[in-house]
């Protein structure tokens, strides 16, 4: 549509015109292009650059914390991260684990000092033995996902609402009229009409909860002895604690692949249906 | 059979209640448990078992997070960083979302939900080794920039939707009464689109404020914000939970009011649009 009025001012007969006014002829021709071109040069230089420099970086050898420049080594890092590090495995797999925990786990409360923490204060009252939630390597993960579930969960009921509110009425009605119970129509009518919406949130959920960094890192720094070290925290520390800049960025590439790929996989679980 | 239907509607009013109140509480039972940690003094405070409804008041855990932490800076750090962000993210974004609405720009508009999608660790270690050289790490160009990353794809996203709304005719007009793109855009779409444009800045605002992992890294002693510092209060042996929890209170209740006030823009925020398919 716009193409139109622009051929319509652009047919007029153009007299010699001033710098001015052909420069704003000018802006105004490519309005397509300029209009967006301040949010591409910030995009290009937050994002598309550092995603590239990591790229770039994975294929290094480089501790930041010393003099030495970094050294080209190809695909070592990778190497490394998929057969010589247990640790990135285990980080791997608990990441996984975390996400599958933090999707699917029901509500509930945190606070979790092993002595004085409201949470075994109300365990307690069920007649259970108090936990020691984040100070056990046993439960750290656990009580991890909890706390992110609960972070999270209002997000998936509004989406949840959203979709719902966008359901149309009349299948209900004729649902209703052939004398289907309220269980029935939710389960034959309402669940199907909102798997889009149903994927949709566990995509936002998945791709939050692969990178889930605040919450571990505050709690518990990947402890206690590495029990609750996701790829994130691993990376983190690799990269600021030990400077290990090359390996920490090849570490960042196996994330950003894992997260793409499996957004990459919920997007086309949508498409086909389940 | 009057009274029975009465008491099967009561009692429908009241199971629903229920439920209401049984899903609501595990969320803001700990928004209580931290407004009522900051009140306490330190002994009840870390009591055990913990006093739910009867506790003593006290101030004391306010006054200590002001006398022993630069506590004022580190607002006016969150607010230039989080301020910041947001103007520059709109200055930027209106006009990338209205062109993208206005010519379907999907490309670009896919850049921003992958730039959503990328963890936002694979950009720190470039940008950490970048700010170092160029010595911008603690200064707040540095953290707005970066938290740019966040807001800019959540404006753009939303805003999409809004310029998207605008009835084509208007623009039409003003392009055929002979008014630029730029009029247009400026004089049309964006007064029309004002509320969305508060809604995002809410939003934008909020993601801001609340970061942490950016921060974590780039903010220094002169711009640390709140979040981290609020982390730095985490001792390693005793936990003062008094002023802990003073000091998150203080942090999120402007994002509380903020939340309230855009309520109803949140879920389209959050959700970037990803409902309408």
């Amino acid at each position: 549509m716009p193409n139109s009025t622009d051929a319509v001012r652009l047919s007029a007969p153009e007299p010699a015109l001033g710098v001015g006014v052909r420069l704003s002829r000018f802006a105004h021709r490519n309005a397509r292009f300029l209009f967006p071109a301040p949010a591409a040069i910030t995009v290009a230089l937050i994002i598309i650059y550092p995603v590239l420099y990591t790229g770039w970086m994975s294929l290094q050898e480089w501790f930041a914390s010393s003099l030495t420049l970094p050294k080209f080594i190809a695909l070592a890092n990778y190497q490394q991260i998929l057969t010589g590090d247990p640790r990135f495995r285990e980080a791997f797999f608990r990441t996984l684990y975390f996400t599958f925990l933090a999707v699917s786990v029901e509500v509930f409360v945190m606070m979790y000092h092993p002595t004085l923490g409201v949470m075994n204060y109300l365990v307690s009252l069920t007649g259970l033995a108090p936990f020691k939630w984040t100070y056990s390597s046993r439960t750290a993960l656990y009580a991890l996902a909890l706390v992110d579930v609960w972070e999270w969960t209002p997000l998936i009921m509004l989406i949840a609402l959203a979709g719902l509110a966008a359901l149309p009425r009349e299948p209900y009605e004729s649902a209703l009229i052939d004398g289907a119970t309220g269980l029935q129509s939710f389960w034959y009518i309402t669940l199907p009409l909102l798997r889009p919406t149903i994927i949709v949130a566990i995509l936002f959920r998945a791709i939050d909860a692969l990178k889930t960094f605040d919450i571990i890192f505050v709690m518990t720094q990947g402890g206690p002895s590495n029990s609750s070290e996701t790829i994130n925290i691993l990376l983190f520390n690799q990269a600021f604690s030990y400077f290990n800049m090359g390996y920490a960025s090849s570490m960042a590439v196996a994330l950003f692949a894992i997260v793409m790929g499996a957004s990459l996989i919920l997007m086309k679980v949508r498409r086909v249906g389940w | 059979m009057v009274t029975g239907k009465r008491l099967r509607n009561w009692l429908r009013t009241a199971g629903f209640y229920a439920l209401v109140i049984a899903v609501m509480l595990p969320t803001v039972f700990v928004f209580y448990w931290m407004i009522t940690l900051s009140l306490k003094p330190q002994v009840e405070a870390a009591g055990y078992p913990p006093s739910f409804f009867r506790f003593s008041v006290t101030f004391k855990g306010y006054q200590e997070v002001f006398a022993k932490h630069p506590f004022l800076l580190y607002t006016w750090n969150s607010l230039v960083v989080a301020v910041g962000c947001t103007v520059l993210g709109l200055a930027v974004g209106l006009p990338a979302a209205y062109s993208i609405a206005h010519w379907r720009q999907r490309g670009l508009a896919l850049t921003m939900l992958v730039a959503r999608i990328i963890p936002g660790i694979s950009y720190l270690i470039p940008w950490y080794i970048l700010f170092r050289n160029l010595r911008m790490v603690d200064t707040y160009q540095a953290l707005i920039l970066t938290h740019l990353v966040v807001g800019l794809p959540i404006i753009i996203w939303v805003m999409i939707g809004f310029f998207e709304d605008i009835p084509p005719e208007l623009k039409d007009a003003a392009l055929i009464d002979g008014c630029s793109h730029y009029g247009a855009f400026w004089r049309v779409a964006v007064p029309l689109v004002k509320p969305g444009i508060v809604a995002t800045s809410i939003l934008s605002f909020i993601f801001s404020w609340n970061n942490f992992l950016f921060s974590v890294i780039l903010a220094g002693r002169n711009t640390r914000t709140l979040p981290i510092a609020v982390f730095n209060m985490i001792g390693y042996e005793e936990i003062n939970w008094g002023p802990l929890a003073a000091a998150a209170t203080m942090i999120t209740l402007p994002v509380i009011i903020l939340t309230l006030i855009v309520q109803r823009h949140i879920v389209t925020g959050l959700t970037f649009g990803a409902v309408k398919g």
